[in-house]
């Protein structure tokens, strides 16, 4: 309904203590002030989240200092470190067991792509290769105002998501799976060792 | 997805009256929130007494020494931060020593003083969070934790206006240091270290005189010195046995021993010990600090003979080792001349302390392997490399 | 402390049978090691332990180190008969020596203070001999590092109260930290890949035409 108000009606309204919005509006701010992330740390970069909670760079401002440690009570896990092959399945049982809706944010060189380590017979290149990221954030690790500029981030994204309509958020779609195969562990590698329904490698087209 | 028991092809199994021997087998780990990290432990418990204890891990193993393998000898040294990510300084001492040992490189003065400065700085960090990190574990629910970080934070903005960066600071070069204090750093440092005492009394209040730690802390995972010297436990809970070990006092490196300090003890080796080794070994650096802060002389920070790029050792091995804010950090080395080393050994001091954890849990409650965890001050980067 | 060679005497003495060598150790460090035979090095080890000058008891590092086949090429001076005239010839001679794994331990002495005193103990080979006596009875601190050394390395340590894995997961079966080891083909995008990195990208990279005399970029099919 309040996409058929005016701006300017609605600031006029307001302005008579008469607040006009959404359904979706509400739910979606609702949710991005209160999101509970997964108390996930793997290395370094964990640090560091532990030093955006703490109280001099402090999560809490945003919704979210309440680090739950249960999966099934979390919307957010911070992939927070290297990812390693031998953590890798417990990584993807832990998003599974996340109830919907979930968001994941990679956070440090590490998660996204391997980082520093890339050269690594036991380092996954990047938690992109089984589970769907939402944000990432660069950095070895990033600061703690990286982090918040994440969670900010995050949270635009979930102002934008849209309840009904074409263009609905993947997690009301009943196509659209919400839990994500777990890698074995195979003789010499995982097995498989990226799932090719999140991640493709870009093709090397030289032209 | 769940199944639908109309879907299942076959009958379930049936649940078995009793579990084999009334011994319930519990993983703690990899994902918990007391176990610094991703560390875990297959506990076999009767009841909630601790029967077995097997620790897992490789779950952070980034191949550092096949990467120290593949990459120059100066490349080594960012990785080194990423070993015990709380003490990158004590860490790039460490390998710096090594490659000096190895090649007889000289230091000058002013940078081994800055050395030590920087080191007695981390052990205060480390030592801080993790008293921060024990009370929390304990159920104090993140409260020491915040005045814990909120002393860490003043000293990671020291090393983030000398080094660039908070904890990854890639600081010392074999044969010195990479620059120089900015102006206005030392009075910052003074002023820290003078306003460190007064943090560590309210602290200690905290720990000394809480009947629910000292309850909680004091007789459990008691361990004995012979058992301790012959699993090669070293730093705060070698000491707290009672075995005067202290690497800066044994090996003498780095002009430690121009500094007057003590070398505190414990007497019966438990948690509560290994409690008071840290803070007391707190108040032993503010003293270092206060000296070398002191006694700081001016000069080179660098040996200019050593050629940092393209930097080959004379064929051999070494092996040197500094006394961490865990233990005893070695780095063994074995160079064939060229310009990477064909063997880099990290000596981690979290993974063989860890060796007798089950000895110091049998006995004990679930509960109380939290806090025996807690006392023997593992970081998962050094354990698993 | 007293000298190595002291040491190697005596420790022959105590146990009879011992075969130790002194490896020199060439460049600055000064930390020369001693050889032991796999039958007697527990032995040695324990009277090291034991001993009441040395009481080396604190068993510091133990690291395995992996070394290949090696061809060494000498250049030396031969006499030889050319042309009806003895001459001296330069020849080149090759020397085998066949590859082994070796751990090395390095001991010091917390009740005297001193050290450190290096330990290696060779395999035989890098395949089905590839075992060593485990030291584990005498120093408790070697468990963990002897079970990493299997894991790392694939030596089996006999003695060892607990030999499996601990870094790598248990359905892993190669031994990555040998010089031979190749990593699985983990593809990942590399903007400006060189040297080996793109030896092996070239695998994944599309046909390309060739175009003005440029480099075919193709893998072999």
């Amino acid at each position: 309904m309040s996409g058929q108000v005016d701006e300017s009606l609605r600031s006029e309204l307001q302005k008579q203590g008469i607040w006009v919005t959404s359904t979706q509006e509400l739910y979606n701010w609702g949710r991005r002030n209160s999101i509970w992330p997964l108390q996930f740390g793997l290395a370094c970069c964990a640090i560091e989240m532990i030093a955006t909670a703490a109280s001099r760079y402090d999560l809490a401002r945003f919704g979210g200092e309440v680090f739950r440690p249960s999966p099934r009570q979390a919307d957010l896990m911070i992939v927070a470190g290297t990812v390693t092959k031998k953590m890798a399945p417990q990584i993807v049982r832990l998003y599974n067991q996340m109830p919907d809706p979930k968001y994941v944010i990679s956070m440090g060189a590490c998660a996204i792509s391997g980082g520093p380590f890339k050269r690594g017979y036991n380092v996954l290149k990047g938690i992109d290769r089984y589970i769907p990221v939402d944000v990432y954030i660069p950095g070895c690790p990033p600061r703690p105002e990286a982090l918040l500029h994440a969670f900010m981030e995050l949270q635009r994204k979930i102002d934008g998501q849209r309840l009904t309509g074409n263009g609905k958020a993947a997690f009301l779609d009943p196509k659209q799976p919400s839990d994500f195969p777990v890698p074995a562990f195979g003789a010499h590698d995982l097995e498989p060792p990226s799932n090719p329904e999140v991640f493709q490698p870009p093709l090397m087209e030289r032209t | 997805m769940s199944v639908g028991f109309h879907e299942l092809e076959e009958a379930p199994p049936p649940m078995t009256a009793r579990v084999e021997g009334d011994l319930l087998e519990v993983s703690m780990g990899p994902q918990h929130p007391s176990t610094h990290g991703v560390f875990r432990m297959n506990v076999a418990l009767e009841g909630e007494i601790v029967r077995k204890l097997k620790p897992v891990f490789g779950y952070l193993h980034r191949n550092h020494e096949k990467i120290g393998e593949n990459t120059s000898y100066l490349g080594s040294m960012p990785y080194t931060d990423r070993l015990d990510y709380f003490c990158s300084m004590t860490n790039n001492w460490a390998y710096a020593l090594s490659v000096e040992k190895l090649a007889a490189i000289e230091v000058p003065e002013r940078a081994e003083y800055l050395r030590v400065i920087l080191a007695e700085l981390t052990r205060l960090q480390n030592h801080a969070s993790l008293l921060g990190f024990l009370l929390s574990d304990m159920g104090a629910w993140g409260t020491p934790l915040m005045y814990a970080f909120r002393e860490r934070e003043r000293i990671l903005d020291l090393f983030e206006s000398l080094s660039g960066s908070r904890m990854m600071c890639d600081y010392m070069r074999f044969g010195g240091c990479r620059c120089d204090l900015p102006p206005g750093w030392m009075e910052r440092a003074r002023k820290v270290v003078d306003a460190f005492p007064r943090f560590l009394d309210e602290f200690e209040k905290l720990i000394v005189s809480n009947e629910i730690l000292i309850a909680r802390t004091q007789d459990v995972g008691k361990l004995s010195a012979e058992l301790a010297v012959n699993a090669g436990i070293t730093g705060p809970m070698l000491r707290a046995c009672g075995v005067n070990y202290d690497l800066r006092k044994v090996d003498g490196y780095g002009f430690y021993p121009r500094f007057k300090f003590r070398v505190p003890l414990g007497e019966h080796g438990d948690c509560y010990d290994r409690l008071m080794m840290r803070v007391l070994e707190m108040r032993e650096s503010i003293g270092i600090l206060k000296q070398a802060m002191e006694q700081l002389p001016a000069g080179p920070i660098m040996n200019p003979k050593v050629k940092i790029r393209a930097f080959k050792p004379p064929a051999g091995e070494a092996y040197g080792r500094i006394e961490g804010p865990k233990g005893e950090l070695g780095f063994y080395l074995i160079s064939d001349g060229s310009a990477n080393p064909y063997r880099y050994r990290v000596r981690p001091p979290s993974f063989i302390n860890l060796t007798i954890l089950e000895d110091l849990c049998l006995g004990h409650t679930v509960a109380d392997v939290m806090v025996i965890l807690g006392s023997v001050d593992i970081v998962m980067g050094e354990v698993d490399r | 402390m007293e000298s190595l060679d002291e040491l190697k005497g005596r420790a022959e003495q105590a146990v009879p049978g011992a075969k130790i060598t002194i490896v020199p150790n060439p460049g600055p460090a000064n930390q020369p090691s001693l050889l032991l035979d796999n039958e007697h090095a527990a032995a040695v080890v324990r009277f090291l332990r034991d001993d009441a000058v040395l009481r080396l008891d604190h068993c510091s590092n133990a690291t395995g180190v992996d070394w290949l086949d090696r061809k060494v090429s000498k250049k030396v001076k031969v006499k030889k008969v050319v042309e009806g005239e003895e001459k001296e010839v330069e020849e080149t001679q090759e020397e085998f020596f066949p590859g082994y794994l070796e751990a090395v331990y390095h001991l010091y002495s917390m009740t005297h203070k001193h050290g450190p005193v290096v330990i290696r103990t060779r395999t035989k080979d890098r395949a089905e001999g590839a075992r060593l006596p485990s030291l584990t009875p005498i120093y408790r601190s070697a468990e963990f590092q002897e079970r990493e050394i299997f894991d790392l390395y694939g030596v089996r340590f006999d003695g060892h109260p607990d030999l499996r894995r601990i870094l790598m997961w248990d359905e892993f079966e190669d031994f990555p930290m040998r010089k031979d080891y190749r990593e699985p083909d983990d593809y990942e995008y590399e903007p400006t890949p060189h040297d080996d990195v793109l030896e092996r990208a070239k695998e994944h990279y599309s046909a390309r035409p060739q175009l003005d005399g440029a480099e075919n970029l193709t893998a072999p099919s």
